[in-house]
């Protein structure tokens, strides 16, 4: 019998087009969250790169990134700190795309994203595959600001939103997944919303001992 | 098995109004676990037709009280979680939460003897409370500065403990800022944070600090900018945003 709070009931029924993952709330704002102070990149030192288990790494300025074919993207977004937003409007270059310009090693099945000023977040391979994940360059029909990530973020719309790495510079293939900066303090390995994984306790392979758990 | 983060039942042991707007609920915790100051819980709601609201809580009291947390709550127009804390629920009832979560917005980081340099922005004070009130626990005297900017005098949380501390503690520091109206005879800040004020704040400490900006996405953008501009190195600029969450 789960617990009740007598006389709490839902205040804002969404519209019934749009499925609000688990404790999770429609917000119409963007809100920014962040560890530190915000990057600023010029725009004539950014690069992006692919490396780690590939056989050719791969290098784009930004020219050279803006001339790869671009598609929109509209997804439904999820923030670990429980806000949802529903139809965001990108621009930006599919990961499918980008993986067509090297040739991974058998053994790469998973990825760290790395970023300008640091922060770093992991994911499976197979998250950025098959139209679920991109480098969005323009935001509601802008370039993308930087307090939300810009020149590029990493747009991975299917699990929260910390995996969509701000300022990203690059992603690294591995072999074996590694915690990148939120998942080192205790945030989920993967991540997925509906599955409703926040924290590392609430992974299925979470560790039950304290000395593991640094959170 | 018992999971690190499970859910569980707390009692509300005691509700104190710091404002209008904003209450401190004392939780009393069946499995209490110590925290870092700047730590937060989860609070859960559930409706009787099983929907469930989430929200996330900075903990405002320090570890060193132990068996129970405080969360301090700010009231948001049509807030779901926040509106049902303030009318729904009285001493006595219950209500579920889990933590303590978030491992990098906490004080001591590094060294606790390091200048410290709090900044908050309305109830972004609440983290910054719990490490003022850590420091004040465990004994510690690293020079310290809470800048602290509110828009009008009956929006100061915690306002008496935070005047009791800096009139007994000389190494702390405490410089209120009104961005809308001071109280009558006021002779401090009056303005948005700016550079001069965080100069000026800096200048107070013996040496580079380790700031904690907490506060709503403007004010921590624009106080992580002119930190940086400071000469302060990113990696000692910790930064904790929020619009409202309901």
């Amino acid at each position: 019998m789960p617990f009740i709070n007598k006389g709490f009931h839902a205040k804002r029924p969404t519209d019934g087009a749009h499925k609000l993952p688990p404790g999770q709330y429609e917000t119409e704002d963007f809100p920014v969250l962040t560890a530190g102070p915000t990057p600023r990149i010029p725009l004539v030192n950014w690069e992006f790169r692919l490396e780690g288990l590939v056989e050719n790494p791969a290098q784009w300025s930004w020219n050279e990134f803006n001339a790869l074919p671009m598609q929109s993207f509209n997804p439904d977004i999820h923030c670990v700190t429980k806000w949802s937003k529903f139809d965001t409007k990108w621009r930006g270059v599919s990961l499918d795309t980008l993986l067509e310009h090297v040739q991974l090693k058998p053994e790469a099945r998973f990825v760290m994203a790395f970023s300008y000023g640091g922060y770093t977040t992991n994911l499976p391979l197979a998250d950025l595959r098959n139209g679920r994940a991109f480098i969005g360059l323009e935001y509601e029909g802008k370039p993308l600001a930087a307090e939300h990530g810009g020149p590029a973020r990493l747009v991975v719309p299917h699990l929260y939103f910390w995996k969509s790495a701000k300022w990203v510079q690059g992603l690294r293939f591995m072999a074996e997944n590694e915690p990148g900066f939120w998942e080192d303090n205790g945030y989920s390995m993967r991540g997925d919303p509906w599955k409703e994984e926040r924290y590392r306790s609430d992974d299925a392979d979470a560790p039950t001992d304290s000395a593991s758990f640094r959170l | 098995m018992s999971r690190l983060l499970d859910w569980q039942l707390a009692t509300v042991a005691a509700i104190r109004p710091e404002t209008p707007r904003v209450h401190t609920f004392t939780l009393r915790l069946p499995q209490w676990t110590p925290h870092r100051a700047g730590q937060h819980y989860d609070l859960r709601l559930t409706a009787p037709d099983g929907y469930q609201a989430e929200r996330s809580y900075s903990i405002a009291s320090p570890p060193a009280q132990t068996g129970e947390i405080e969360l301090t709550v700010e009231l948001i127009a049509d807030g779901e979680v926040s509106g049902y804390l303030f009318e729904g629920v009285a001493v006595g009832e219950q209500l579920e939460v889990r933590g303590p979560i978030g491992g990098y917005f906490v004080w001591p980081a590094r060294s606790p003897e390091a200048p410290l340099l709090l900044v908050a922005g309305g109830s972004g004070v609440v983290p910054l409370m719990a490490m003022l009130r850590h420091r004040q626990r465990a004994g510690l005297r690293n020079p310290a500065v809470l800048l602290f900017s509110i828009r009008t005098p009956e929006e100061v949380i915690y306002q008496q403990e935070l005047e009791a501390l800096a009139a007994a503690d000389s190494s702390f520091i405490l410089l209120l800022s009104y961005t809308r109206q001071a109280p009558a005879g006021w002779a401090g800040y009056q303005r948005r944070l700016d550079a001069a004020m965080l100069a000026e704040a800096v200048a107070h400490l013996p040496g580079p600090p380790q700031c904690y900006v907490c506060g709503p996405t403007g004010l921590v953008e624009r106080a992580a900018t002119l930190l940086q501009a400071q000469g302060l190195p990113d990696e000692a600029i910790r930064t904790e945003r929020f619009g409202p969450t309901g």
